[in-house]
């Protein structure tokens, strides 16, 4: 279980997020969702390491991980994609898959063998057929197309066997027949993998009709937690977020 | 078994054989290149084409090195000549002052060098792009000036003089032009063999994921400090032999070894070859020693041609000849299998 307890971080004097306390438990799919700087990015970029909370606690079944580097997070179970895919552009997909399951299984300093280690062949064979990414498996990286690169971010993160996998807007840049596809994938994987899924997302069709669990974040601050129905009926979040039109489309 | 799943274990069968194939065959080009780089004195009795092969081994397993952290890493350091003449300047001094046998000289220059480049290199490759370059470059200055400053010991700006005793061992008198030749290859190869297992090997493939992504590297749990550190020192070890294989081949070790122009110089056989593949920089040192003693002999304005011609490689073509070479080869396969 992921337990986030207070978590704070300013920026000068910009709370970008503010005694933030949550749970997500395992197996759990949440969506995060709020307007641009409500704090969404800073929520994943503290919980995996890329920044530094000033104070509170991030615990992974009760190991607390705040302030920690990426390296030492990743390694405790939380993996991530970025918001642009975030990939390394020279190496094909399969090279990708080897050098990441390499990372985790603590060989990425081996000199004396050659690459690929045969112990790493299987898990990054099933996570590109996991994305359908096993048929462009000798495409270099930055030749694939946008939604390509984006499961490729995402099977970088999965390949690691996360406990919980942090997508921070994986149909991001997407036309909307590609975002249903993108965002069917994310929860197959959720069901299929049995990890805990969290997710950015802007598209409110595809968070309502998606995440079992919202969260909205606005100005660093939790707005609301619940259900999609709660949600959609939560006073607070229409005068924030969804506006009144919205709010009497659903009604 | 699936279609699939056959089709699987075919992909893997083959990807295995693969890893072997490549091995075998990185082993088998260079017992070749050894065996007719080493004939080669069986059939000419040209002092000046032998020398010119030490010279290439000397630079080329410098500038092979420095590839290692420019093209593999992106680490692109301007001061990597300094292990150049460290290993130069600390070969000669253990040989002139201590006497010890050759090999053990050797080995001791490349631990001294370790620890050096373990120390600088533990400052500098924390640093960013630009900062990593310039700090690089303090410290070969700085380096260049110990040796300039420190006369007694080094012999300052006059550098290593009365030779350097190249005493018998296990039958290799290096004394001799054609025992040192052939050593000198030995160790090009051996040393372009070992880079090559490096940049193959799973470490090879952490370097090629800080280049081009250092952050999302660090998101599979790669600690990009440390790696960075290991390949720094390994680069080191190799420029520091190509030094040692200068200082014999001149019998003496010079301030010029250590000055920033060796590490402008390994910049430029870099992009002259080009950095894309493993042997880009091989290319690139027989390109500018034949460049060099060409141009010299026609003109005292040698510099200016050397200038043009790296223009024409940066602007012109925007890459090194062997990069050339190498996509040329891809488009033609590429059209080829379209067809």
């Amino acid at each position: 279980m992921l337990e986030i307890r207070n978590l704070a971080k300013s920026f000068g004097g910009v709370k970008a997020t503010n005694d933030v306390t949550l749970d997500f438990p395992d197996g759990s799919l949440t969506a995060v969702i709020g307007p641009n700087g409500a704090g969404k990015s800073t929520f994943f970029n503290l919980i995996t390491g890329a920044l530094k909370p000033d104070s509170g606690q991030v615990l992974l079944d009760g190991v607390d991980l705040a302030g920690r580097s990426p390296p030492e997070i990743v390694r405790h179970g939380i993996g991530r994609a970025f918001q642009v895919a975030s990939i390394f552009k020279s190496l094909t997909v399969q090279e990708t898959m080897l050098a990441a399951v390499s990372a985790d299984q603590r060989t990425s300093a081996v000199l004396h063998k050659h690459f690929p280690l045969p112990e790493t062949r299987d898990r990054a064979e099933h996570v590109m057929e996991l994305l359908g990414l096993a048929g462009k498996r000798d495409r270099t990286a930055a030749t694939l197309s946008h939604g390509d690169q984006k499961l490729l971010d995402i099977a970088l993160a999965l390949v690691l066997e996360p406990k919980v996998l942090l997508l921070d807007e994986p149909t991001a840049g997407m036309g909307p027949e590609e975002r249903w596809r993108m965002i069917d994938k994310v929860r197959e994987l959720w069901e299929t993998q049995k990890i805990t899924v969290v997710f950015i997302e802007h598209d409110m069709d595809i968070v309502f009709k998606i995440a079992p669990k919202i969260v909205v974040l606005c100005y660093g601050r939790i707005l609301a937690t619940g259900t999609p129905d709660e949600i959609r009926n939560n006073s607070a979040v229409i005068d924030a977020y969804l506006g009144t039109e919205h709010a009497g489309a659903a009604a | 078994m699936t279609e699939l799943e056959a089709g699987r274990a075919e992909t893997l069968a083959s990807v295995r054989g693969g890893a072997a194939f490549q091995r075998y065959r990185d082993v088998l080009i260079a017992v070749i290149a050894f065996a007719v780089l080493a004939s080669l004195p069986l059939f000419t009795g040209s002092k000046a084409l032998l020398d010119f092969v030490i010279r290439c081994s000397a630079y080329g397993l410098f500038a092979t090195s420095l590839n290692l952290l420019v093209g593999y890493t992106g680490l692109t350091s301007f001061g990597h000549g300094m292990f150049f003449g460290l290993g130069a300047y600390s070969f000669g001094l253990i040989m002139q002052k201590l006497g010890l046998p050759i090999p053990v000289a050797f080995v001791a220059t490349l631990a001294i060098t370790a620890v050096i480049a373990a120390v600088i290199g533990a400052i500098c490759v924390r640093l960013k792009e630009i900062y990593f370059a310039f700090v690089t470059l303090a410290f070969q200055m700085l380096i260049h000036s110990t040796i300039l400053s420190w006369a007694s010991f080094t012999g300052g700006d006059q550098g290593l003089r009365g030779g350097i005793p190249r005493p018998a061992f296990l039958g290799i008198n290096l004394a001799n032009h054609v025992h040192l030749y052939i050593a000198s290859c030995a160790l090009l190869v051996l040393g372009l063999l070992a880079m090559r297992q490096i940049a193959q090997s799973p470490f090879g493939y952490t370097l090629r994921m800080i280049r081009d992504n250092a952050a999302r590297a660090s998101f599979l749990g790669i600690d990009v400090w440390r790696a960075k550190l290991t390949v720094f020192v390994l680069a080191a070890l190799f420029a520091s032999m190509g030094g040692m294989v200068m200082a014999l081949f001149v019998s003496g070790a010079y301030p010029e070894f250590a000055y920033w122009t060796i590490s402008g110089e390994g910049i430029f056989i870099n992009m002259l070859g080009g950095v894309s593949t493993f042997l880009g920089p091989m290319v690139g040192t027989v390109l500018l020693l034949l460049l060099n003693d060409t141009v010299t002999r026609f003109t005292e304005y040698h510099g200016i041609v050397l200038g043009v011609v790296i223009l024409f490689f940066a602007l012109g073509l925007r890459k090194g000849l062997l990069d050339f070479v190498a996509e040329w080869f891809s488009h033609r396969r590429d059209a080829g299998e379209g067809r």
